[in-house]
């Protein structure tokens, strides 16, 4: 019982990790009905300025070992994905107004091989740290009623609490916020929301920007759990089950559907895996997300499309 | 001289120019080795690939820089490929036939070896795959063109299972022990597992076999599992970022990292650097020595390629674990054409079946490394038409959390049980391909 629970709340915790990497997914669709390739690319790019500037900037100003230079770092690589927004904006959306879905999601995929060509470029490709004081050593509770007691991975804990407190965040961003209800419109229909008086450039910078943060959030995380190195990018993969089985309209739908495929996936490995090989985890993902699409093809939380003809 | 003349004349001088211009090249490409070099800067193990690499480029351009082999100057051309096979097959096609012919391709990557492994011999290019590739391989009698050069997998895996007997007090004290695998689920990660299975049969001792998907960054349920069955060791047979993955959920399931031992592509600086103090006793495995800073080799390089702004890539990376490996099996390449142009001429450029006479008689004794530069970098090596193999010594190098150090004397992979199995599966191999083994007296034409 002790170890199911283990697995359990290890894939709980995952799956909130992953749910961080599907909101940046599900931010951008719903506000711009593009799905973006690049957001791999971008939890990268955002977690390499992070890793660099936490060394750069101590050095040149003297404050080796201090918390201060991490937070100077952290603002700096988030002015840095506003850059990366606004330049998103205006070399590759603004052309590409009105245009047909499947060409938006072409130019992410761009977008994605440029953020990792000049990423690589600028900030350099080996392996680098991101020491933001997270705890690795685990916990062990409950030692009195399971033997050996409860694992917990204080890491992936206080992970899961700062993904809970983002996500709550932008809930309230999307729902009570004149410029979230505006980003919903936009997503809506490009049109009718510039005929309405909707800057739809200005509303563009703004998704991108609010994607650009969560993928540093994401990146600073995953960057201190992993190192920040190319993998980084990988992680998208992990967060595309959970989008496509969340909805990718929804915000709860991507933490609903990271809890589920962080569960499933641990479970499929730890129970099924032995049986067939193991290994199986990433292809489980899609598996289960595929089997919850064949009775809800729009996802758990997704907004169900009907087309009057 | 009239317009006429002088365009005629204008024209044959082009033509003699051009001709003997055209002679020149001719003359210049006669006296170039090429080397491809199949290389991985970018993607999911480039941390790994990229040192590997530079140490690879560094030592021929070290090999130019001293004039070339007895005056045949080397040139090269990297590929990348991404360590996906698919593009290390494109590469090879397009690398084979340049320069007048590659002499020998070392993929770094055994998935590309395995799809390599068919087309060699056709084309009749050795590869080189120092510390990886297939096992079986090293029996020349039937892999007729790789060469496993320094050490198999079933070494490694061999000499693994060795050391933890001899951490547990003697080979009887591993009955009833359990060990572990945990694997990048690729044809790499697989290999050892056919020598621990048996082993465990001899010996008595249980293998958990735990595959990690590639790239291996999420291994939580495998580290759960490891947590449940509480083996007595964890073998790590990993690549790129699933080692320090793996080092990382280690620390955060509290498995002890005194009792994880690597194979020697999970035992280098970035597998380990970032994670620190976390992987503090961690062990893996070496190929051969290999790395010492200090070594003269690793002077001549800084001498005569970087202090000339002629380095590949970073300065500092001169001597690492990885980039002394791309050195050493350039080196192995560089001697394999050496040793040929001795029997076929010195000062000409060899082809692929010559090198492959060159590789299939090396001898590098401690003599020649000392005078090479390569003390304290590797052990003699001596190969044979049947043996493409020519070393199997391994020790082991623990992280003290700071910096490797050395912390074993030699382990030799024991003869008696792998080669029965060598012999086995290479002779499935020539059965399946329909191949007619070389004997002693064909290797000797």
């Amino acid at each position: 019982m002790g170890f199911f629970l283990e697995t359990l709340i290890g894939g709980l915790m995952a799956g909130m990790l992953y749910s961080l990497v599907a909101l940046g997914f599900v931010l951008i669709f719903k506000a711009s009905g593009v799905f973006n390739f690049a957001q791999g690319a971008m939890v990268l790019f955002a977690a390499l300025a992070m890793a660099r500037f936490a060394e750069w900037i101590p050095a040149w100003l003297g404050l080796q070992g201090s918390y201060l230079g991490t937070a100077a770092a952290f603002v700096i690589a988030g002015a840095v994905m506003f850059v990366v927004a606004w330049l998103v904006e205006r070399l590759v959306l603004r052309h590409l107004v009105n245009q047909e879905g499947a060409t938006l999601l072409m130019a992410t995929l761009g977008i994605a091989y440029v953020l990792e060509g000049v990423g690589a470029s600028v900030f350099g490709d080996d392996i680098y740290r991101i020491n933001v004081g997270m705890p690795k050593e685990p916990v062990f509770l409950f030692e009195g009623i399971f033997p050996g007691g409860l694992l917990i991975n204080k890491e992936d804990f206080i992970a899961a609490l700062i993904a809970a407190v983002l996500v709550g965040l932008l809930t309230l961003f999307f729902q009570k916020t004149t410029t979230g209800r505006a980003l919903r419109a936009v997503a809506d229909d490009h049109q009718a929301a510039q005929s309405i008086g909707i800057p739809l450039n200005r509303i563009w910078v703004i998704v991108w920007c609010v994607a650009g943060l969560v993928a540093l959030v994401a990146g600073v995380i995953w960057g201190s759990k992993l190192g920040v190195q190319f993998s980084l990018s990988t992680v998208a993969l992990r967060a595309l089950p959970v989008v496509i089985l969340g909805g990718l309209t929804s915000i709860p739908g991507a933490i609903i559907g990271g809890l589920i495929i962080g569960v499933g996936e641990k479970l499929s490995e730890v129970y099924l895996g032995p049986m067939i090989g193991g290994g199986i985890e990433i292809w489980f993902a899609y598996q289960l997300a595929l089997v919850f699409l064949l009775f809800r093809p729009q996802g758990l939380f997704g907004e169900k499309i009907i087309d009057r003809v | 001289m009239n317009l006429r003349k002088l365009a005629l004349t204008a024209s044959l001088g082009a033509v003699v120019l051009s001709s003997l211009a055209t002679a020149s090249a001719v003359a210049a490409e006669a006296k170039e080795q090429f080397f491809p070099a199949l290389v991985y800067r970018t993607g999911a193990y480039a941390p790994n690939g990229t040192p590997w690499a530079n140490g690879y480029i560094d030592y021929l351009k070290l090999v130019n820089a001293k004039g070339g082999i007895n005056g045949v100057k080397v040139v090269f051309e990297e590929c990348e490929t991404g360590y996906a096979t698919d593009r290390g097959v494109e590469c090879y096609e397009r690398l084979k036939g340049k320069h007048g012919g590659a002499t020998v391709f070392q993929p770094l990557s055994t998935g590309i070896t395995f799809a390599l492994t068919e087309k060699a011999p056709k084309d009749k290019i050795p590869l080189i795959t120092a510390g990886y590739g297939r096992s079986e391989s090293s029996n020349g009698a039937v892999f007729t063109w790789n060469f496993p050069l320094l050490g198999t997998y079933w070494v490694g895996a061999d000499v693994a299972i060795q050391y933890i007997a001899k951490q547990l007090g003697g080979v009887d004290k591993l009955k009833g022990k359990k060990i572990a695998l945990v694997y990048h689920d690729s044809p790499y990660g697989k290999e050892p597992i056919a020598v621990l299975e048996e082993l465990a049969k001899k010996d008595g001792f249980e293998v958990q076999l735990l595959p990690v998907a590639h790239p291996g960054v999420e291994q939580k349920a495998t580290w759960l599992q490891i947590r449940q069955s509480r083996p007595d060791y964890v073998l790590l047979w990993g690549w790129g970022v699933m080692n320090s993955t793996a080092l990382r959920e280690a620390q955060a399931t509290g498995y002890p990292r005194d009792k994880m031992l690597g194979v020697w592509w999970s035992g280098a600086d970035p597998d380990v650097k970032d994670v620190g103090e976390g992987a503090k006793g961690y062990s893996a495995l070496t190929l051969q020595d290999g790395a010492d800073s200090n070594s003269k080799i690793v002077k001549d390089i800084l001498a005569a390629v970087h202090a000339k702004g002629e380095g590949t890539g970073p300065k500092d990376e001169v001597g690492s674990i990885l980039y002394m490996r791309g050195l050493i099996s350039a080196m192995l390449g560089v001697e394999g054409v050496r040793k040929a142009q001795e029997r076929y001429g010195k000062g000409k450029v060899m082809t692929g079946e010559q090198v492959r006479w060159g590789l299939e008689n090396l001898n590098l004794d401690q003599a020649t490394l000392d005078a090479m530069g390569f003390a304290g970098v590797m052990r003699p090596v001596q190969t044979s038409c049947l043996d493409h193999m020519g070393s199997s010594w391994v020790r082991i190098r623990t992280w003290n959390g700071k910096k490797w150090e050395t912390t074993s004397d030699w382990f030799q992979a024991d003869d008696k049980t792998l080669r029965p199995m060598v012999m086995l599966a290479s002779g499935k191999y020539a059965e399946d391909k329909k191949l007619k083994p070389r004997t002693p007296e064909e290797c000797n034409k």
